[in-house]
């Protein structure tokens, strides 16, 4: 009875794993097919990977992917740290508000951010384009900067920053030699973090981008309006395996981090 | 005579409009090992943070050497602290938290490096430089923010509670070494504390503090023998305090009794305060007491016995070596310079009008 059990609760798990990934498995799979078939299994081939890197338009986006997503990972890093730094220093009753309205965002559907992004930068008259995908993905970067750093100014001990100061330090010197090396696990947690989503996201690049700027979220859709290449498969893949990898990086650094604070 | 280091004038402060500290006027003298005593919320830790410069007082001025330092952050005030939970930075080990402040003022690394084993010697950690400071124990930790705090030559150094978190045994070998550590130092502590134990230990002076006012500043024999108020005497040691009239000078009575004492200066037949502590009451059979009363407990305490005598009109606490059997009548004798009178303090009706 005990191992029927067993197996049961074995078997749900593997039933539910299976409903979320078998779509993702096919995908990897047809990426490696030699037969151009969405049906047919035509021997392993590399072709889609090798089509895929010589593809100029692809290539593109993947350059305008990396420059996005380093830059507004960096910029939200530091503009977060210091917004979680003065929201810290904040009394209780205006930090709980500002903390709540900080993380409506992350709370926010997508496509309602993107829409008024676009709609705020047409009205302001700033060009879609780069830029203003930028300032986009800075946008909903920082909350989850915010979000990773603040637990770890908790934990501090509340008289570090006045120690420093006391032994000489002015305050922005106090910031940088006591404060950010206590909080740094979480600014980098963050940064990462923020990295993953701005390759993640696909709705609001897709308002706020411009003509010819695409990513690689959104060259994938345009090309696949006109037809599903097996050569999507191979870029799907991709973009899914550095972000698998990129959480298991972020869930590695927190398990440490707590269990750091737990001994 | 001793030189005056710090001054507070007419300092006051409040929070959110709820005022912590009344109006404090205090002198601390160079190489003084001052103590703020009082229960939570008298205003201690406020007035040390103002003096670290952690604060700017609401009203009054804050002296330093004859200069007004109100508005100096703390950065440059000649003033160190430790902290309450010490307030290490576990990012740094034992060494570079004690060269935290002289890396800060950009001391030659030779100067650094002699200063920091000076200081670790001063405090008995030699050894410990390469230490993790999350490894060590809470007295290894209080003893490297002390070392910390002197090793950029403070003229003052401040101390919130800092023994606090310790265990028993390690806080009476720390009194007796943060006072050897003072002498050695050669400089003013500024000690803030809610332990009475503590305070008349260590203390040169001794400041008690209640509901952000100061009752008495002294020595600590003035605060233990002579308390000016009943507050005073209440929070230091224990005390048995109940009501009496000052018929003329060395005239009292109380407990249904009149008694010789040693204080004057009473208005003819003034309601006061008399304060006994325990140990001065001595128990004798009753025939020979001056009053009398009924054993109603008694408690093993180590040193001595805490009995408590109720004598219909008021309840006693005496100390003494030799026991007395509950339910039995005891008489109590008193010499006349046990007793204490105080003048009916405002704090203590106050108290009793909350």
């Amino acid at each position: 009875m005990k191992r029927f059990v067993k197996g049961m609760k074995g078997a749900y798990s593997a039933l539910i794993f299976l409903f979320l990934y078998a779509p993702i498995a096919v995908m990897i799979t047809f990426s490696f097919n030699a037969s151009k078939s969405r049906g047919t299994w035509g021997g392993f081939s590399l072709k889609w990977y090798i089509e895929l890197f010589g593809d100029a338009r692809i290539m593109q986006a993947l350059g305008n992917t990396l420059f996005i997503a380093i830059t507004a990972a960096l910029l939200a890093t530091i503009i977060g740290t210091a917004a979680a730094i003065g929201i810290n220093a904040m009394r209780r009753v205006p930090q709980g508000i500002v903390m709540n309205v900080s993380y409506l965002p992350v709370l926010n559907a997508d496509i309602v951010t993107g829409v008024s992004l676009l709609i705020l930068f047409v009205s302001v008259g700033i060009p879609l384009g780069r830029i203003s995908l930028l300032l986009a993905h800075m946008t909903f970067n920082i909350p989850y900067v915010i979000l990773s750093v603040m637990p770890k100014l908790k934990q501090m001990n509340k008289h570090a920053y006045e120690a420093a100061l006391d032994l000489g330090c002015t305050p922005l010197s106090a910031i940088v030699k006591v404060v950010l090396p206590e909080i740094m696990p979480g600014v980098v947690t963050g940064a990462i973090l923020a990295f993953t989503l701005s390759i993640d996201d696909f709705v609001i690049s897709f308002f706020t981008t411009g003509a010819g700027v695409g990513t690689l979220s959104t060259e994938i859709y345009s090309q696949v309006r006109r037809g599903v290449k097996p050569s999507m498969n191979a870029l799907s893949a991709i973009m899914f395996v550095v972000v698998l990898i990129l959480l298991i990086v972020i869930n590695i650094r927190s398990s440490k981090d707590n269990r750091q604070a737990s001994k | 005579m001793a030189k005056e280091l710090i001054r507070l004038e007419k300092v006051s402060m409040a929070y959110d409009g709820e005022e912590v500290l009344k109006s404090i006027d205090l002198t601390i003298n160079d190489k003084e090992f001052l103590t703020l005593l009082g229960p939570s919320g008298c205003g201690k830790t406020t007035t040390l943070r103002i003096i670290g410069g952690f604060e700017t007082p609401k009203s009054g001025n804050v002296y330093f050497d004859g200069v007004r330092i109100n508005d100096v952050p703390p950065y440059k005030r000649r003033v160190n602290t430790v902290f309450q939970r010490y307030a290490l930075f576990p990012h740094l080990n034992v060494a570079e938290n004690v060269a935290f402040g002289l890396r800060v003022a950009k001391r030659p690394k030779k100067e650094i490096n002699e200063r920091v084993s000076e200081m670790l010697a001063l405090v008995g950690l030699r050894g410990y430089e390469h230490r993790d400071v999350s490894q060590l124990s809470g007295g290894q930790q209080q003893r490297v923010a002390i070392a910390r705090a002197l090793a950029v030559g403070p003229e003052v150094l401040l101390l919130d509670e800092p023994l606090g978190a310790l265990d028993l045994k390690l806080r009476k070998d720390m009194q007796t070494e943060l006072k050897r550590i003072q002498q050695q130092a050669g400089i003013t502590f500024i000690y803030v504390t809610h332990d009475q134990e503590e305070a008349l230990t260590m203390s040169d002076t001794v400041v008690v503090m209640n509901e952000g006012t100061i009752q008495q500043i002294g020595t600590p024999i003035d605060i233990y023998n002579e308390p000016q108020n009943a507050f005073v005497a209440d929070f230091i040691g224990e005390s048995n305090i109940v009501d009496g009239v000052m018929h003329h000078d060395f005239d009292v009575s109380f407990a249904g009794g009149r008694f010789v004492c040693v204080d004057k200066g009473f208005a003819k037949d003034e309601p006061v305060d008399v304060v006994i502590r325990p140990e001065d009451i001595d128990c004798v059979p009753e025939s020979e007491g001056m009053w009398s009363g009924t054993v109603e407990s008694i408690v093993f305490k180590g040193v001595h016995y805490e009995i408590l005598v109720d004598s219909g009109d008021a309840r006693w606490m005496i100390h003494s070596t030799d026991p007395q059997t509950p339910g039995s009548r005891v008489g109590m004798k008193i010499t006349p310079d046990d007793i204490h009178i105080m003048h009916k303090s405002d704090a203590k009706v106050w108290e009793e009008e909350k």
